[in-house]
């Protein structure tokens, strides 16, 4: 057993409202440089939907993540054993997403708005691209490009989690009374088994041993890019100024400080936590190579148990300090993911073992009326419980996305929200019956304190509650040169071109 | 004339080349890359980019490796046989070689977006590819058997330089464009270090990735400082 530990986040997607705050911090603080103005690292789609990089989720397009060939792991990328085949594309990379699978970055020219010559038409401010500062004739694609436009022929039906759906279900794309849609925010998942280390030709990519934070090494990259192909999730991004590639960092100089992500402290919906795991780093081949139905499980079965003596005992061994050890066993990741089992992996199918956690959106269960031919539950009834398999959202569209397909697992998840509401209304209101909130709780597999517990930590979690960070000290285990503050300052810490000599740069 | 431009210049090409890519590597580590554009366009570069490298890659390991050992080749080119394939092979990598370069120079010029992240540098850089690409197929169509003749007397030359004693007599009586091909060779050497010709240098680390463990994990805080993060006391 090797234990380590490993930073993790968890949306709950029944309170995502689409805001986009979470994005536009993270842009505020990290991506507002050249070169990097496309990039969103943390980015909301609306599902069902294309996504940004489109249909990442395709990885018969872009090969990224794992295939399991026989007995061996191996990168979707390579195809065919061996490395020497990655080697071979470093001059051109099949499949590599360009700059138009995600969008022409642009601003707008603001200053014909205030420095138009008098005339009879009201001035506009046209868009201007920030690659090639041209005029564009006109925008075709943003980050999130879809944005609410769950039934939209274009986008919708493209959605790449809608393999698998009968014709009925797929109604959902064309029926206005069937229609869903909810939002999906996303970002690195900072994974156990990261396809853009295992792709790095230059060994740019690491994961931090300590807390689990996968980055990239600026000094070390050569721009191969097949970090931003490996990746399913494509989240790591080419910088196409500086020549090198950039992904999300989960905040680590805040994180390190015991300050909360700039993307979670900012939700306004309040729907991200934040917690350590402790895992076992000698099962990560072996919970990658997991059959797709026992995937999740397995990943629940590589989490250690942060109260078992054998692993606190093996942490110690591991350099894992004190007050990481607390922080995981106060971790809303491990209540959720594991305690619980109201979290799930997105796409674990990609067998990158990601580390970020989502619990699967109820809403709008409760609109989907009898009365309406179809539909399947009866507003004059009191009884929420039995057709929660047949509600508005597809199981098997959630659990594409979130349980490589395992559909028990995305209706555990279901059924124990439910249960906590139906527990919360008898507290409150009173009307349910204690025989009823007993049988639904035991068939939920839920006790009473876990009730109040998750309903705690899901809606009313106060900022210490949802962000249980422990601080890393790191001023004291490294020496940094102050000097190369100067040099990266401007850039948060990526570093700059130089304008030297002749022309731009290098 | 040639005493300066064969004797002198190798050797300060070499230095620049030598000292410019420490320096570049001690204090402008961040900038080492190979700046592809890809990203920004992907359809005529792969007209481009394949071709060229796999044609200029080849051609340049043959050059080294008959550098190396010109005996054998001379042996090996006593068969007239040997010698027909080894120039005709030779002559269609270049060809290969000019029609990417040919491609990727279009592409700069042509492409809104690859010519916004085109800097003097790369214009300086693809001068001297064209120029040495040109002069070499020159060399080949107009000068037969330029291989027999460059393992007798170019190599005997890059010895004398190697060793310390450069000797412009080797190649003083080579006709002009071969003389061209050879200077500029030692300009682009002298460019390795301030142009994205470092990402050649790079290679190490892609070799090493065939050897290495798929995942990479790095602890800061069990070495005295981060690796990644350079120390200048
Ligand atoms: S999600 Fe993050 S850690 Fe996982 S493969 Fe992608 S970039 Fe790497
Ligand atoms: S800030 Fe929170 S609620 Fe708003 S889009 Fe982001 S994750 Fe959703």
């Amino acid at each position: 057993m090797d234990v380590r530990a490993q930073l993790s986040m968890q949306f709950n997607l029944d309170k995502c409202i689409g805001c986009h705050t979470c994005s536009v911090s993270c842009k505020n603080v990290w991506t507002t440089r050249q070169g990097a103005e496309y990039m969103w690292w943390n980015n909301v789609e609306t599902k069902p939907g294309c996504g940004y990089p489109l249909t990442w989720e395709d990885q018969e397009r872009y090969r990224g993540g794992w295939e399991l060939s026989g007995s061996t792991l191996r990168l979707k990328l390579l195809k065919g054993p061996g490395k020497l085949r990655t080697l071979a594309n470093i001059f051109f990379q099949p499949n590599l997403p360009t700059i138009d699978d995600y969008y022409e970055p642009f601003t707008f020219d603001y200053d014909n708005l205030f420095n138009a010559p008098a005339g009879d038409d009201q001035p506009v401010a046209r868009p201007k691209s920030l690659i090639t500062g041209e005029f564009m004739d006109k925008i075709v694609l943003g980050p999130n490009w879809d944005d609410d436009m769950g039934g939209s022929p274009l986008y919708a039906t493209n959605d790449p989690n809608l393999k698998g759906l009968s014709a009925s279900q797929k109604e959902l794309l064309t029926k206005f009374h069937k229609l869903f849609y909810f939002y999906f925010p996303r970002i690195c998942n900072h994974c156990l088994n990261p396809g853009c280390v295992a792709s790095c030709p230059s060994g740019a990519l690491y994961k931090r041993g300590e807390d689990g934070i996968v980055l990239i090494d600026q000094d070390t990259c050569r721009a191969w890019r097949f970090c931003v192909s490996a990746c399913p999730f494509k989240k790591p991004y080419y910088n196409w100024d500086t020549g090198k590639s950039e992904k999300c960092i989960f905040c680590y100089p805040r994180l390190e400080t015991g300050q909360a992500n700039a993307c979670a402290h900012a939700c306004t919906g309040r729907i991200r936590t934040v917690g350590v795991l402790l895992y076992d780093a000698d099962r990560i081949e072996q919970t990658a190579k997991s059959s797709d139905d026992r995937i999740v499980e397995a990943m629940r079965d590589i989490i250690l148990d942060p109260n078992d003596p054998k692993v606190i005992e093996g942490a110690i061994k591991n350099g894992v300090e004190e007050n990481w050890i607390n922080a995981a066993q106060n971790s809303p990741a491990y209540n959720l993911f594991v305690k619980w089992r109201l979290a799930l992996p997105n796409h674990p199918e990609f067998r990158t073992v990601p580390m970020n956690f989502y619990i699967p959106p109820l809403s709008p269960i409760l609109h989907q009326a009898k009365s309406d031919s179809g539909g399947c539950f009866d507003p004059e009834t009191s009884d929420f419980w039995n057709d929660i398999d047949k509600m508005r959202i597809p199981l098997k569209f959630l659990a594409n996305m979130l349980s490589a397909g395992n559909e028990s697992l995305v209706l555990e998840s279901l059924k124990k929200q439910m249960a906590v509401r139906i527990y919360m209304r008898q507290q409150r209101v009173g009307d349910v019956g204690d025989a009823k909130v007993q049988s639904v709780l035991s068939d939920a597999g839920l006790t009473p304190t876990d009730c109040e517990d998750i309903y705690k930590v899901v809606t009313l979690g106060t900022f210490e509650e949802r962000f249980v960070i422990p601080e890393t000290h790191r001023e004291i285990k490294s020496t940094v040169d102050p000097r190369t503050m100067y040099e990266k300052r401007g850039t948060v810490g990526f570093g700059n071109k130089k304008k030297e000599l002749l022309g731009r740069s290098w | 004339m040639d005493q300066l431009l064969f004797g002198a210049v190798p050797y300060i090409a070499i230095t620049i080349a030598i000292v410019g890519t420490i320096w570049r590597f001690t204090s402008h580590r961040f900038t080492w890359s190979s700046q592809s554009s890809q990203f920004l366009e992907n359809k005529t570069l792969f007209w481009g980019s394949f071709p060229w490298h796999y044609g200029i890659i080849i051609i340049l390991l043959m050059h080294i490796i008959v550098a190396i050992i010109p005996g054998v080749l001379l042996s090996l080119n006593g068969s007239i046989g040997f010698l027909y394939f080894f120039e005709c092979s030779g002559l269609a990598l270049g060809f290969l070689a000019l029609f990417g370069l040919v491609a990727l120079i279009y592409r700069r010029l042509s492409n809104n977006r690859v010519r916004a992240v085109t800097s003097t540098w790369d214009v300086i850089v693809l001068i001297i590819l064209i120029v040495q690409v040109v002069t070499g197929l020159g060399n080949a169509l107009l000068y037969k058997w330029g291989s027999n003749w460059y393992a007798a007397s170019a190599v005997p030359w890059i010895w004398s330089v190697i060793l310390l004693k450069a000797d412009p007599n080797f190649i003083g009586t080579l006709p002009i464009i071969t003389k061209i091909h050879i200077f500029n060779a030692m300009v682009f050497i002298a460019f390795i270090p301030f142009t994205r010709f470092v990402h050649f240098l790079a290679f190490l680390n892609p070799l090493k990735y065939l050897g290495r463990s798929h995942q990479l994990v790095r602890w800061y805080s069990r070495s005295e400082r981060t690796e990644n993060i350079r120390q200048m006391k």
